[in-house]
């Protein structure tokens, strides 16, 4: 049943994106996000959507997938839509007068604008995700913050972290599942009664799955320390990020993109 | 031969906690371990089998007593990296070693720890891969591997470093016989074909008869010591400390007791079969 959970789904391939090294597509993503937020109009709408489009176009990753992903924010979709097409008062003449509730003009294009925003949001960190394998990812973050490490920000610990978090969440799973069905087999009931009840049932699970992940802790430890672990200093990596000339281009394609949602804005055509 | 692993004198008790006394596992052992060799060492629970491994890389260090590994004193703290290097430990339960979430980057902990170059690390976990024949698994997940493909990752992630011995604590004991069969089969071909020492701590009898040498401990001493034959054919020994000779030793221990005089040093079934039919014939 747990097992089904698929956390940072990732879908391997080689594709002009999937190539691409993931500072690159960190950095890519940040922008993409800046431009997102400058967008006032019609036109730098228009050009960050093709952008994505482009993006999803050439990573070959099926435009269902990306759909599924959408379904949890239905719900803050529609209620930002509704949100922002009830409470923005307009210039002109409300479209719609009924009671206190005024629609004007305005709201619709914002609410539009809004609800736009928020999917494209979405679908650009989903790319990401589906793209870059997580270890690439964390590898492209510890790369991206090394510069903090002068200020004594533990990046490599971090990320070192990440990779252990991420490693050991299917066993955790598993783990988990076994718990349960043991309690099961017991007679432990998880599917009816109150909410508090339920809540009350689950404590059973917790414990015993708190004091393995306890006790995996400590064994990873000594077998990390028998690999002679002794943090980051002195480590090396076996796989360079390196920046090819892909990683270049899609740079410039950042740069021109931003650069022409920026002029749209401030200086208007 | 020169010597891999020697222990002397050593002592060691766990600290007890909130003032109750401490456990002494150890008060006086000696043993020595030769390079190149394959060393069993058996011994019901509580007896200080894994205790005793964990000296050999300086992850507990001797209240009394010296450890030396490759002529290193392990309480020696400048050395510890050093040490560990070469001695490397497998542990019984691989999902709780391996780090990554992709096999090759997991083999490549070790050499990444201790700061080789990276092509260096490719070419040395390609290697290491190979070897535990796990190659064509190089890019997968090791949450979808099988117990024992998992435990042959985490020796490949041991022989990545390159170590001169290897300390196995129990490794097939959460196993199917499937995936004890691959795992015995890795580390017999290290030891044969890399020459690299090892010490491989079992509760399996058939497993121990593998090895050259076998050492049985009891109580923190040492037992028994010889090759397998001379240690499994003291039965009486074995059974008073709660062991068992394997399967063939003790069927002819059983039929010895019936008036038969059947030798107690055939390991394998087919000697077992032969020396029954000799008997029998006789």
């Amino acid at each position: 049943m747990l097992k089904d959970i698929t956390l940072g789904q990732f879908f391997p391939g080689t594709s002009p994106v999937h190539r691409l090294d993931p500072r690159t597509k960190l950095v890519l993503l940040v922008v993409y996000i800046v431009t997102l937020f400058t967008a006032n109009n019609w036109l730098s709408y228009g050009i960050v959507f093709a952008f994505l489009a482009f993006a999803i176009a050439i990573s070959t990753i099926p435009l269902k997938s990306i759909l599924n992903g959408m379904k949890p924010l239905v719900f803050v979709l529609i209620f930002t839509g509704i949100l922002n097409i009830f409470f923005t008062v307009g210039n002109g003449e409300p479209l719609v007068s009924v009671w206190v509730i005024k629609i004007y003009k305005e709201g619709i294009i914002l609410a539009l604008f809004m609800m736009l925003r928020i999917m494209m949001l979405i679908t650009g960190t989903f790319l990401l995700t589906y793209t870059t394998s997580p270890i690439a990812l964390t590898d492209g973050l510890e790369s991206l913050l090394s510069p903090l490490k002068k200020l004594h920000v533990p990046v490599h610990e971090l990320a070192m972290m990440m990779c252990i978090a991420l490693r050991f969440i299917p066993t955790l799973i598993e783990e988990t599942d076994k718990i349960m069905s043991a309690q099961k087999a017991r007679g432990a009931d998880f599917e009816s009664g109150s909410l508090m009840d339920r809540v009350k049932a689950l404590v059973p699970i917790l414990v015993p799955l708190f004091i393995s992940a306890f006790r995996r802790a400590d064994e990873l430890a000594t077998a990390m320390e028998c690999r002679c672990y002794q943090g980051g200093e002195g480590r090396t990596k076996m796989k360079l990020l390196r920046y090819k000339l892909g990683d270049f281009k899609a740079y410039s394609v950042g740069v021109l993109l931003l650069a022409a949602v920026i002029t749209l804005r401030y200086f208007g055509l | 031969m020169s010597t891999a692993i020697s222990v002397e004198h050593l002592a060691y008790s766990y600290p007890g906690i909130d003032n109750a006394p401490g456990v002494t596992v150890f008060e006086d052992l000696n043993l020595t371990v030769e390079e190149g060799s394959f060393v069993a060492v058996l011994g019901s629970n509580g007896c200080g089998k894994s205790t005793l491994a964990k000296h050999f890389n300086s992850i507990l260090l001797p209240a009394g007593g010296k450890v030396y590994v490759c002529g290193m004193d392990t309480s020696d703290s400048e050395k510890l990296m050093q040490i560990r290097r070469n001695v490397g430990m497998v542990f019984q339960n691989p999902d709780n070693q391996i780090v990554a979430n992709v096999v090759e980057e997991d083999v490549a902990f070790g050499p990444e720890n201790l700061g080789v170059a990276g092509p260096m690390i490719r070419s040395r976990v390609d290697s290491a891969l190979n070897q535990v024949g796990m190659y064509e698994y190089r890019e997968h997940s090791p949450n979808l591997l099988s117990g024992g493909q998992k435990q042959r990752i985490t020796i490949a992630g041991i022989i990545a470093m390159e170590p001169k011995c290897i300390v196995l604590d129990e490794p097939t004991a959460m196993l199917d016989p499937k995936g004890r069969k691959e795992v015995m089969e890795t580390v017999l071909k290290l030891n044969r074909e890399k020459g690299i020492t090892v010490v491989l701590i079992t509760h399996h009898m058939d497993e121990a008869a593998m090895a050259q040498r076998v050492i049985v401990m009891s109580k923190g001493q040492i037992a028994a010591d010889g090759t397998p034959r001379a240690v499994f054919s003291r039965v009486e020994l074995l059974h008073s400390i709660r062991l068992a000779s394997p399967d063939t030793v003790e069927l002819c221990h059983a039929l010895n007791q019936e008036g038969f005089t059947l030798p107690l040093d055939r390991l394998s079934v087919e000697e077992c079969a032969q020396a029954l039919y000799d008997s029998v014939k006789a």
